[in-house]
């Protein structure tokens, strides 16, 4: 017999996909089982601080995503060095002159010592390199550690054994030290020393470092799930009535393993974001002139006795952005598991 | 127990060979001269022979790896001399052994690990531990909410607000400097004691967090409900049974960021200019002084190694029920 649960959790899948979107639909006012996803949204929208946290980590997402548009509107761009243009923008230390960073109605969060680009852009630009790149390196994690997860769980046996090897093999490596390491590496094999390395190709290498060391957690969470899963009665049921494993992969098991993918996802994704604002804070990452959110800490860093307002708001963007993540972290998990305590 | 140790031990040496394997080749079979890497841009002939010499690259790969392994165990020669027992080969960018330079940043790394942790196990702990005795009360939510907002600083932010605060806008503490303790216990503590406390802010948040969520977990248990039934008291059941339980993940986390500190606090030490391995992993990336980061690379892989086993044998002593099998 096939547990009605999953049946109806094939629908949830899809459900949970579209719930963090803008759109919710008005629920059905028969009396009808709800899908384990309808139940988790309707737990979320009840929770207060996890709905505004999500409004926030959203806006974030959008205003990274909208900064070429918002850059046109406020008329600047994050390239021009405006002061070098404007020699009055900078004093003779190359300070933002008038203090406060160079805060002026122009420039509203005042501009870069040195070479005098706009903060504004700038921080805008920089969320966007650093959201959307960590944003496809975590849904290609998610994407490996549920195929590895899954078939090392389901198919059991020497499979099992050797992926799970691996899977040690590289928990073991110091993950860090290998995104630093790896990243020249990455580069030169594409590149020949003596030319410049393009931004899609730095991208690629950030994106495939991050992926190479990022997926291991889940793929054991997910085994073990499997594994527990794979000899209860509705696979069961469902391989004696001749599914493939493809079939019972798709219909019996991913439904039921979409709490434990979301809420890894919660934590991926923050920590993913960290790891390429670290990789261009240390100077391997993103490069000038490509705008990048961590980059800007290690420009600050630089010049923070002089000009501690630079660093500001980058600063102040990603506590909220993280405060925001953590707590919408939280909710989804709260709303998914309604017994943990907290 | 000591099957244990030694069976693990076994397997994680076979992972650190083939971590050294990984690391090796995945240097040497790129398609390029690993000699021109190291060399950069403008690279004169003379040194690319000398290069090509120390790394005795007219050999076969298999070759190179064979001696190299083979120097960290028996020691090899070089032309700047003879390189003794753990011999992870001679820097490309200063001539030096690897093995020394790595001796000679470990104790500023070591400090740092072991200051910080002392800060932030003792604050962090504490207050999850109070935070979850008192759940609900006003006390919890400052503590969480603090927690909350302080673990989504980074370090590369809050460095530089706490050095400009404290070192270049009051003055009242001079910038984080390394002194030996063998030399002078003052001023080692107060060297580091920035970097201690910025360090110690991020991770005290999240064992706070961790500490707080893992005992609520273990109060509402089966055994801890049955031992107050009993009539224990709740001072006696919170610290003998409830604590010992969520002891577990917070070993595990203990584990894993002692192995990432000891392998190098890169952020820490860039932010505050300090010279631990950690900065020399990320200066021989820059330079592609390959030797040297070879020689980190395996050294913190060796820290993550030994922190798994020994938090594995921990958890047998934390819970009596963990059969070490």
């Amino acid at each position: 017999m096939t547990s009605p649960l999953e049946i109806e959790s094939v629908e949830a899948s899809s459900a949970v996909e579209s719930a963090p979107g803008a759109t919710d639909k008005p629920e059905p006012k028969k009396h009808e089982g709800r899908s384990p996803g309808q139940l988790m949204w309707r737990r979320f929208k009840r929770d207060r601080t996890g709905v505004v946290s999500a409004v926030i980590v959203i806006v974030f997402f959008v205003v990274a995503a909208l900064a070429p548009l918002i850059a046109k509107v406020y008329g600047k761009n994050p390239y021009t060095l405006y002061g070098q243009d404007n020699p009055d923008l900078l004093d003779m230390f190359n300070m933002p002159s008038g203090g406060n960073g160079g805060i002026s109605s122009e420039f509203w969060f005042g501009i870069e010592p040195n070479l005098g680009r706009d903060v504004f852009t700038q921080l805008l630009y920089g969320m966007r390199t650093s959201l959307y790149t960590a944003l496809i390196a975590t849904v290609l994690m998610v994407a490996m550690g549920v195929v590895i997860g899954i078939v090392g769980g389901y198919f059991g046996g020497r499979v099992d054994y050797w992926l799970g090897r691996f899977t040690d093999f590289l928990l073991a490596l110091p993950s860090q030290l290998f995104f630093v390491a790896a990243m020249p590496v990455i580069t030169t094999v594409f590149v020949a020393p003596d030319r410049e390395t393009p931004t899609y190709i730095r991208t690629l290498a950030i994106i495939g470092v991050m992926w190479f060391l990022g997926w291991m957690g889940l793929s054991r969470l997910l085994r073990a799930v499997t594994l527990t899963l794979r000899d209860r009665e509705f696979v069961e049921a469902a391989k004696v009535a001749g599914a493939s494993p493809w079939r019972i992969i798709r219909k019996e098991l991913l439904p039921n393993l979409v709490t434990p993918i979301l809420v890894q996802g919660t934590y991926l994704l923050p920590s993913t974001i960290l790891n390429v604002a670290f990789l261009s804070y240390v100077g391997v990452g993103y490069v000038e002139p490509t705008p990048d959110w961590g980059r800007m800490f290690s420009i600050g860093s630089g010049i923070y006795e002089q000009d501690p307002i630079y660093m500001l708001f980058p600063g102040a963007a990603m506590v909220i952005f993280f405060v925001a993540f953590n707590l919408l972290g939280d909710s989804v998990r709260d709303a998914f598991d309604p017994k943990t305590g907290r | 127990m000591l099957r244990f140790l030694l069976r693990r031990s076994s397997g994680a040496i076979l992972i650190l060979v083939l971590i050294s394997a990984f690391t090796f080749f995945m240097f040497f079979a790129i398609p390029q001269d690993p000699a021109m890497l190291a060399c950069g841009k403008n690279c004169s002939p003379d040194a690319l022979a000398i290069i090509h010499k120390n790394l005795g690259l007219d050999k076969p790969v298999l070759v190179q790896y064979w001696n190299y392994m083979y120097g960290i165990f028996a020691g090899r020669n070089f032309d700047v001399g003879h390189c003794s027992a753990p011999c992870f080969g001679v820097s490309f960018n200063n001539q030096q052994m690897v093995w020394d330079t790595i001796k000679d940043r470990f104790p500023l790394t070591l400090s740092l690990t072991a200051g910080g942790l002392i800060v932030f196990l003792t604050g962090g702990l504490s207050a999850g531990l109070i935070a979850a005795a008192k759940r609900g009360t006003w006390l919890d939510k400052v503590f969480s909410g603090v927690s909350l907002v302080m673990s989504s600083f980074q370090i590369y932010f809050l460095g530089p607000v706490v050095l400009g605060i404290f070192v270049y806008s009051t003055g009242w503490l001079s910038k984080p400097k390394y002194v030996p303790f063998t030399e002078d216990l003052a001023k080692w503590f107060m060297g580091l004691l920035i970097p201690w406390l910025v360090m110690a802010t991020i991770f005290t948040a999240n064992y706070t967090r961790i500490a707080r969520s893992s005992m609520i977990e273990q109060l509402q248990e089966e055994h801890v409900r049955a031992a107050r039934a009993k009539g224990m008291g709740a001072r006696y059941v919170f610290m003998r049974y409830a604590w010992r339980g969520s002891l577990i993940p917070i070993a595990t986390l203990v584990g894993m960021d002692i192995a990432a500190l000891l392998g190098g606090g890169m952020v820490t030490e860039l932010v505050f200019s300090l010279n631990g391995i950690g900065r020399l992993a990320r200066d021989s990336v820059v330079d592609k002084d390959l030797p040297t980061l070879m020689g980190v690379m395996l050294i913190s892989a060796a820290f993550i190694l030994i922190m798994n086993v020994l938090v594995d044998a921990l958890y047998a002593v934390i819970d009596p029920r963990v059969r070490l099998a």
